[in-house]
């Protein structure tokens, strides 16, 4: 186990010796007083909030669909998806566009977000593993922890994030 | 040879099976006895195409197949032989052995030279055995006659363990090149049948100076692992046979395969079979992991599917599009420098594009249309077959072959109709001597029809059979606990019970239909495409079944309806009539369900603010509001709505494509606003419901 562990830091630091930094960025955004970041290449666009159409009988944090010039796309709020507490909507309310999927099929979602805050670059090894909270919180969707001007960004795993529940079910 | 021949593929795969199609129908219209020269020459040059592609393809295997065909073909074109009923069934016959190789091959997979062989033999022994005088006849069928005769030999072979294969010494003579054989073709066949190793003997190479080119100095000692029979080798290598001294081996046996193996093996729990190999045949050991790393690739799902288009259509599209750039610039030049005074000129233009937008919409939905006949003209075949098995005279009447549907309709409405061909035919027709005692004629009916009726087309099966007899019906049901011995049925719902899971009324099964699975699926079938089934029948007269489909799977005309602040879209199909609630319309049934009174029926409601948890708006109360009235799943039920909206066509979006399957909601739509509307499953919310 602790090999496992030994050999990507391992790695990374002849990357480093090698003045090769991997460098990923980020976009990042505030849900409450939290600040979370997804990988820039994930995102479609940035839009304002704007209604959406109910579905009917689906989980609650998903809030329904939009047409995005001429697709339907499924809306997520991610404060109530992480179980935070509820907001009102505001015009600074923000829907960020993410895509997921791998090969031919691609699909697209929004997720709503408190706010836009910033375009991080990050080295690779500034990323830490996310340390476990036991089942206290979940962090399934937390690919690691990065520290940029003291505040602690959390890098979200864009895959496993729009993987709703049942989606699974329905794909095989 | 730096051109990729596999780009054109898929074109002449198309144009195989559309040779195919024409083979077919040509040979079910032939009319023993009067013989339309011209219906031979169709069929002939059908063949003649296939064996010409299939040949440049490298497809050898089909080239020799369809040139015994055409040979066949071309006696019978020159009247030098009688065009008989089993010729006829041999060449049928034929077509679907063709068309099962060029499958294979369409599939990569290995071609089933068993059946091609014996439907070979079949079409030999009619070439020879009444060679009607031609002697010319005799000439052609002399190469191809090798791999006639060791049909039965798989059998044999197939005991054997699987290491075996062929040694084989091909030593073409100096000529083989100036024939225009190529000995690489050959050996990328031989090596589709197995593991392939060859040993080449250059020996008798002459020094370069001395070199002719078009002379064939080398010879081959090749290793063939394969379960191929001798005779599909030397079918390979039946065009070169006049042009080399070939000789084939079978590879010695090695000792049994799973015997226990003393021998120190690197990986114990591996099967010990490709170890035992290398012993055996050192040369082939390493290829041996080959064909199963390729397998996986083969079931890849094919290319995508294409569509052929009438010029005529693309030529009307491409005039529309013009048509839209004018008044497109015709608006531009109006919106340049803008005052009050054009504002008539602006409108005539804007009504003028859209009018040219509709005409758009609808040449480009035309593109998809194909004519039903795509799905009708396999059915003289399917007739002719089982008829003749089951001893019945029928004919198929088609009508309206040319009605245009959407591809996407064409391509799933083929097994339904299959489906209840095979019922017509089995059940529906009587045998010859009953309709005779019956007072109708010999020759039984069974009429296709195809037709468009409102934003629909119609597809009906008509038979003049016995029809089906209510009663018996009524108590098959009861007799399977379908239904409760003291239920009322109307007539149409008795006929219903056919749709039921698990209904037959057959007492055998045969192996063409009565297995009881089927209507339901058909059913099933049908309301996916957003259609519905309609039966009439009478006893001793024949039995009708309707199907009626929208044309189009892309645009719905729907009813859009207010549930709250949402809007849904009902499919307008689906709707029988919507009606405003009263008071006394309204009846509890154990306190729960709520029923109405329609005339003389009561229909269960449904309350769409309920099962969708609508919460926003002024909650309506029960004696407010829209009932519609819609058909799903056999029957009738009302929907609770706050308001009827408008009837538009609406174009279908899918909600799975970025999100997930809703139950109780087909798709989606975007309204004339930008927003999104929900289309509503029906037969899927009356299940919702029933939870």
């Amino acid at each position: 186990m602790s090999q496992e562990n030994e050999t990507p830091a391992a790695k990374e630091v002849a990357q480093t010796n090698s003045d090769v930094p991997v460098t990923i960025q980020y976009l990042s955004f505030v849900l409450g007083k939290e600040e979370y970041g997804v990988d820039i290449l994930r995102v479609q666009e940035i839009r304002s909030w704007e209604p959406v159409s109910r579905v009917p009988n689906v989980p609650l944090y998903e809030k329904g669909v939009v047409n995005l010039r001429g697709a339907i796309v499924p809306i997520i709020d991610l404060r109530e998806r992480f179980a935070l507490s509820k907001v009102e909507y505001t015009p600074l309310t923000v829907v960020v566009v993410l895509q997921t999927g791998s090969g031919s099929h691609t699909r697209i979602m929004g997720v709503v977000v408190d706010s836009v805050s910033d375009v991080i670059s990050v080295d690779k090894s500034e990323i830490q593993g996310a340390p476990d909270f036991g089942t206290k919180v979940s962090n399934e969707f937390i690919n690691g922890l990065v520290s940029v001007n003291e505040r602690m960004v959390m890098l979200l795993d864009v895959d496993k994030l729009l993987t709703l529940d049942t989606m699974e079910l329905i794909e095989s | 040879m730096s051109i990729d021949m596999s780009q054109f593929h898929q074109v002449f795969f198309e144009e195989c099976f559309e040779g195919l199609e024409a083979m077919e129908s040509g040979l079910l219209s032939l009319d023993i006895g009067d013989i339309d020269s011209e219906v031979i020459n169709t069929i002939f040059r059908a063949a003649h195409s296939i064996k010409g592609g299939s040949g440049t393809f490298g497809f050898t295997v089909v080239a020799e197949y369809t040139h015994i065909m055409e040979t066949l073909l071309d006696e019978m074109r020159d009247g030098r032989r009688q065009v008989t009923k089993p010729a006829v069934d041999v060449l049928l016959g034929s077509v679907d052995c063709l068309r099962e190789m060029l499958t294979s091959i369409q599939n990569e997979e290995d071609v089933n030279m068993e059946s091609a062989a014996q439907h070979q033999a079949a079409l030999e022994i009619e070439l020879n055995g009444k060679a009607g005088g031609g002697e010319h006849a005799a000439a052609p069928v002399v190469h191809a006659a090798p791999f006639v005769v060791p049909v039965e030999e798989p059998e044999e072979e197939e005991e054997v363990d699987e290491e075996q294969g062929w040694k084989i010494s091909f030593c073409p003579y100096l000529s083989l090149l100036k024939t225009g054989n190529d000995p690489v073709r050959l050996f990328r066949e031989l090596s589709a049948l197995g593991k392939l190793t060859s040993n080449v003997n250059i020996q008798d190479v002459p020094p370069f100076a001395e070199l002719d080119p078009e002379e064939c100095n080398i010879s081959w000692e090749l290793t063939l692992v394969s379960d191929a029979t001798e005779a599909a080798v030397r079918e390979i290598f039946s065009w070169v046979e006049e042009d080399c001294a070939l000789e084939l081996a079978p590879l010695a046996k090695p000792k049994k395969v799973k015997k226990p193996k003393p021998a120190p093996s690197p990986a114990p729990v591996v099967e010990a079979a490709p170890a035992v190999v290398a012993e055996t045949a050192p040369v082939v050991a390493p290829k041996k992991a080959a064909p199963t790393e390729s397998d996986p690739s083969k079931n890849a799902p094919k290319a995508s599917s294409s569509i052929r288009v009438d010029t005529d259509k693309i030529d009307t599209l491409i005039n529309m599009v013009g048509e839209v750039v004018i008044t497109q610039s015709m608006l531009g030049l109006i919106g340049e420098n803008f005052t009050m005074d054009k504002v008539g000129q602006l409108k005539r233009g804007l009504a003028q594009l859209e009018r040219h937008t509709r005409d758009l919409q609808q040449s480009v939905m035309n593109i998809r249309m194909l004519p039903i006949s795509f799905v009708f003209s396999r059915f003289p075949r399917l007739v002719h077959d089982i008829s003749t098995q089951l001893h019945k005279k029928i004919t198929l009447k088609l009508v309206g072959e040319n009605t245009e549907v959407d591809k996407a309709v064409v391509e799933l409405i083929n097994d339904p109709l299959v489906h209840l061909i095979r019922n017509s035919l089995d059940h529906g027709i009587e045998m010859p001597a009953d309709r005779v005692a019956a007072g109708k004629p010999e020759m039984g009916t069974i009429e296709l029809k195809a037709y468009h009726r409102g934003g629909h087309i119609v597809i009906e099966i008509v038979d003049d059979g016995r029809g089906m007899d209510k009663a018996k019906l009524l108590a098959k049901a009861i007799e399977k606990g379908l239904v409760e011995e003291s239920t009322i049925m109307t007539d149409k719902q008795i006929l219903e019970l056919i749709f039921m899971p698990g209904f037959s009324t057959a007492e055998k099964l045969t192996d063409i239909s009565g297995r009881g699975v089927g209507m339901d699926v058909v059913r099933r079938n049908i309301q996916s495409l957003g259609g519905n089934i309609d039966i009439i029948s009478e006893l001793g007269k024949g039995s009708t079944i309707a199907i009626h489909l929208p044309l189009t799977l892309a645009i719905l005309d729907g009813q859009s309806v207010a549930v709250g602040d949402e809007t849904y879209i009902v499919p307008l199909v689906s709707i029988i009539e919507s009606i405003n609630i009263t008071e006394k319309m309204l009846n509890k049934v154990a306190g729960k369900g709520e029923t109405f009174k329609l005339r003389n029926e009561y229909l269960p409601i449904i309350r769409m603010r309920e099962i969708f948890n609508v919460k926003s708006g002024n909650a309506t109360k029960s004696n407010e509001g829209v009932i519609v009235v819609v058909e799903g799943q056999g029957a009738l039920c009302g929907f609770l709505v706050d308001e009827l909206l408008g009837q538009q066509q609406v174009v279908i979006k899918s909600l799975e494509a970025n999100y997930r399957r809703v139950e109780g909601v087909s798709g989606a739509t975007i309204l004339g606003d930008g927003s999104v509307a929900l289309i509503l499953d029906v037969p899927g919310l009356v299940r919702l419901s029933v939870r």
